[in-house]
C-alpha cells in the first residue's frame, strides 16, 4: 500500500510576504527608535537627528513591505482578511510620517515622547498585519 | 497650530501634543476597525460594531477639541473624555455581564483589554490634562482665578 499522498491543493507555501526579514527588521528598528526616543524624553531632549533618520529608515522598510506585498498579490496570493489587511497596511505607512510631523511641531521632550509612542504602536500594527494575512481558523 | 488668541491655553502643546497623537492613533484604529466591521458583517454583532463606530467618532472629536485648544475646544474635549470614560467603564462592565450582546470585540469591551487598557487610561489622562491646563484659560471662562 502506498502511503496516502498529500492532497494536491495548489496552496502556495511561499509563506506570508509580511512575515519575513523586512517585518522583523521594521519591528526591531521601531523598538530601537522607541527606546532612543524614550531616553531622549527622560533626559528632557527634543527629537534629535537620530530619531528622524530612524523614522525615515523605518518608513523605507515599511515601503519595502508594501513592495513584497504587491509582488505576492501579483503572484496570485491573497490576504486572509483583505479589508483589515489593507487597512493596517495604509495605517502602518502613515505612522512614521505622523510621528515626524508631530515631533517637528513639538521641539521639546514631548516631541521625543510622541516618537516613542508611535514607535511602540508600529510593531503592534506589523503583527496585526501578519495576523490578517494568515487565515486564522479558515 | 492654534489661533493667535488662544496661544496661552496650551492644551495643544507639550504633553498635550503627545495626548493628541495617541488620540489620533486610537481614532485611526477605531474608525478603520468599525469601517471594516460594519461594511463586512454588521448583522453579526450590530451593537458591538455600532459602539466601535461611536468610539471612533468620540476619539476623532476629542483629538480635534484638544488640538483646537480654544474655550470651545476644551469643552468639546471635556465632553468627549467624559463620554469615553463612561463608555469604556460601561461597555467594559456590560461586556462582562452580558457577553452574548458582544460576540465580537470593540475598542471598549473588557475595559479596553484588547488595546492594552489604553482606552481606560486615555480619558483619565485627558481629563487630568484639561484640569492641569485650566488656569491660563480661566480668563475666558466663568472661573476667574487671578494670581494663579
Amino acid at each position: 500500500m502506498n502511503p496516502p499522498t498529500p492532497s494536491p491543493t495548489p496552496v502556495p507555501i511561499s509563506g506570508s510576504p509580511v512575515d519575513g526579514v523586512l517585518a522583523v527588521a521594521a519591528i526591531v528598528l521601531a523598538l530601537l527608535v522607541a527606546v532612543w526616543a524614550l531616553v531622549a524624553a527622560l533626559r528632557h531632549r527634543s527629537p534629535d537627528r537620530v530619531q528622524f533618520i530612524g523614522l525615515a529608515v523605518l518608513e523605507l522598510l515599511l515601503l519595502g513591505l508594501v513592495v513584497v506585498t504587491v509582488v505576492a498579490l501579483a503572484g496570485g496570493e491573497r490576504p486572509g482578511e483583505p479589508g483589515s489587511f489593507f487597512g493596517y497596511l495604509v495605517t502602518l505607512l502613515c505612522l512614521p510620517p505622523l510621528a515626524a510631523v508631530l515631533a517637528r511641531m513639538e521641539p521639546t521632550r514631548w516631541g521625543s515622547a510622541i516618537v516613542c509612542a508611535v514607535c511602540l504602536v508600529t510593531p503592534v500594527v506589523v503583527i496585526r498585519l501578519q495576523q490578517t494575512w494568515e487565515v486564522l481558523g479558515g | 497650530m492654534a489661533e493667535p488668541g488662544t496661544a496661552r491655553s496650551r492644551t495643544n502643546a507639550g504633553p498635550g501634543r503627545l495626548l493628541i497623537a495617541v488620540y489620533l492613533l486610537f481614532a485611526i484604529a477605531a474608525s478603520s476597525r468599525a469601517a471594516v466591521q460594519i461594511a463586512t458583517r454588521l448583522d453579526e454583532a450590530p451593537l458591538a460594531y455600532l459602539l466601535s463606530a461611536l468610539a471612533a467618532v468620540v476619539y476623532i472629536v476629542a483629538a480635534v477639541g484638544l488640538a483646537r485648544a480654544g474655550h470651545t475646544g476644551r469643552r468639546v474635549a471635556l465632553a468627549c473624555c467624559a463620554l469615553e470614560l463612561a463608555g469604556v467603564v460601561g461597555v467594559g462592565a456590560f461586556s462582562l455581564a452580558r457577553p452574548d450582546l458582544f460576540p465580537d470585540e470593540t475598542v471598549w469591551s473588557g475595559f479596553g483589554s484588547g488595546y492594552g487598557y489604553i482606552p481606560l487610561v486615555l480619558p483619565v489622562l485627558g481629563l487630568a490634562w484639561l484640569r492641569h491646563t485650566r488656569h491660563p484659560d480661566a480668563r475666558k471662562g466663568p472661573l476667574l482665578t487671578p494670581g494663579a
